[in-house]
């Protein structure tokens, strides 16, 4: 294989064409292969390095004067508005905690007067309580005075009765045995058993 | 990489070099220094693929970005990060140089990956370009900013005295060859991997081993998209140590 190379390729190429090797410089065989290192062939660097040069230079400004402000101003531009919506989230939420704290605060507040309002409605309802209860124990006591004044009457009128009926009785027993009842004897005696 | 034009007439044709080749666009075989090539094209691609990611993706300035918008913001954010953090505040005023550096090499070398496409970063001469002008602007601002003071980069005050002449020998000799390892590794990557590929390609011809190949190449691709980055994203590095050697020369 590699004597095949090296006699199709190269030795033969360079000794078969002198014509050839002279039109195309020293670099190129007759069939137009390299001949060694095309990159050490000295004909072809003042092409290369000339052509290099311009590329750099062409390459240089577009880098210098188009793409790399470019480039960098979007990058601040993005940085900027990164910044600018950091702030912007921050302020949010403190405004958040802010108005967090407010709705507490409110709610501390509507809790301390609800309190408050149920110790005023209990307070208002214990005095009407109280006035109630008052006013019914006076009526009660009123009652009571009444009835027992009822009470007393009925027992002394009761008491009246049963003196009579005993005064009648007596004088009735009186006349049953055939004497004759002494009126204020028989009362009086009458009366003396009944309160004895 | 470039199409195998030319057969062999049977048998393998291995011409892993040949997608090197620097070709006139307009026909003729004379390249001189002016003449449109397809290093010409490619770089020309390259810008336009530069200012679409970056000028056209972004042309919406849209404060949440689109997806061709984000590619450009992050390139930018990576690279501007990149500056400030190796090279120092004072580093970010050469942000437009290093972002040109890097956008152009990561382009370059992406673009270098479609089938049949021309890779410019695999070339040392564009390379050394680059490498040399990194090195040449590093030396003249590291004695435009710090005067006489810039040679302290090579004086080691850390090290004991008898050793320090040493040191700044070995310090100066690597700070010549900087421009060196800083081309060849770009060039060197790019044009091993490209190469690698085409003779896995190459081998896809015999049918025994095609399926083999086919694989061999489709990993080799996937490498080479990574190698295309890391490339790029070390050359950049570099070039902001560098600067920052130049700024802040005493260790």
């Amino acid at each position: 294989m590699a004597t095949e190379t090296t006699a199709g390729h190269g030795i033969e190429g360079v000794q078969g064409s002198q014509l050839a090797s002279e039109m195309a410089g020293s670099c190129v065989n007759a069939d137009g292969g390299a001949v060694g290192l095309p990159q050490l062939c000295g004909d072809w660097m003042g092409n290369q390095i000339f052509w290099l040069i311009v590329t750099l230079v062409v390459t240089y400004f577009i880098l210098a004067r188009i793409a790399l402000p470019r480039i960098a101003s979007v990058l601040s531009e993005r940085q900027g508005t990164v910044t600018n919506d950091l702030a912007a989230a921050e302020d949010l939420r403190a405004r958040s905690v802010e108005a967090e704290e407010a709705y507490n605060q409110a709610l501390a507040d509507a809790r301390t007067e609800a309190q408050a309002i149920i110790a005023q409605n209990k307070a208002e309802m214990q005095g009407e309580l109280n006035e109630a209860i008052k006013r019914a124990d006076t009526e009660i006591a009123a009652k009571t005075a009444e009835s027992e004044k009822a009470i007393a009457e009925i027992r002394a009128s009761a008491l009246e009765n049963v003196q009579q009926v005993a005064r009648e009785t007596a004088a009735e027993i009186v006349a049953a045995f055939g004497g004759t009842a002494d009126e204020a004897k028989v009362s009086s005696v009458v009366n003396s058993r009944v309160k004895g | 990489m470039a199409t195998e034009a030319h057969g062999e007439g049977g048998g393998l044709a291995f011409h892993p070099m040949d997608q090197f080749i620097i070709k006139p666009l307009f026909g003729g075989d004379t390249v001189s220094w002016y003449t449109p090539t397809n290093a010409t094209l490619w770089m020309a691609i390259t810008v336009l693929v530069i200012a679409g990611i970056l000028i056209v993706g972004t042309s919406r300035r849209a404060v949440v970005p689109s997806r061709s918008q984000s590619v450009a913001e992050m390139a930018y954010g990576f690279i501007h990060k990149m500056v400030e953090d190796v090279a120092g505040k004072d580093g970010l005023r050469y942000f437009p140089y290093i972002m040109t550096i890097f956008m152009f090499i990561v382009t370059a070398n992406f673009l270098g990956l479609i089938p049949m496409a021309f890779t410019s970063t695999s070339h040392i001469g564009v390379t050394a370009v680059l490498a040399i002008a990194v090195f040449v602007s590093v030396t003249v601002i590291g004695f435009v900013k710090n005067g006489a003071g810039f040679l302290n980069l090579f004086w080691i005050k850390a090290a004991p005295l008898p050793l320090r002449p040493i040191l700044a020998i070995i310090e100066v000799i690597s700070y010549f060859v900087r421009p060196v390892s800083h081309s060849i590794r770009l060039a060197g990557n790019m044009m091993a991997g490209h190469a690698v590929i085409k003779v896995f390609a190459a081998f896809a011809a015999l049918l025994a081993i095609s399926p083999f190949a086919v694989l061999a190449i489709t990993a080799m691709y996937a490498l080479e998209l990574l190698v295309a980055f890391i490339q790029a994203y070390v050359f950049t590095i570099l070039t902001c140590v560098y600067l920052k050697d130049a700024l802040h020369p005493s260790h």
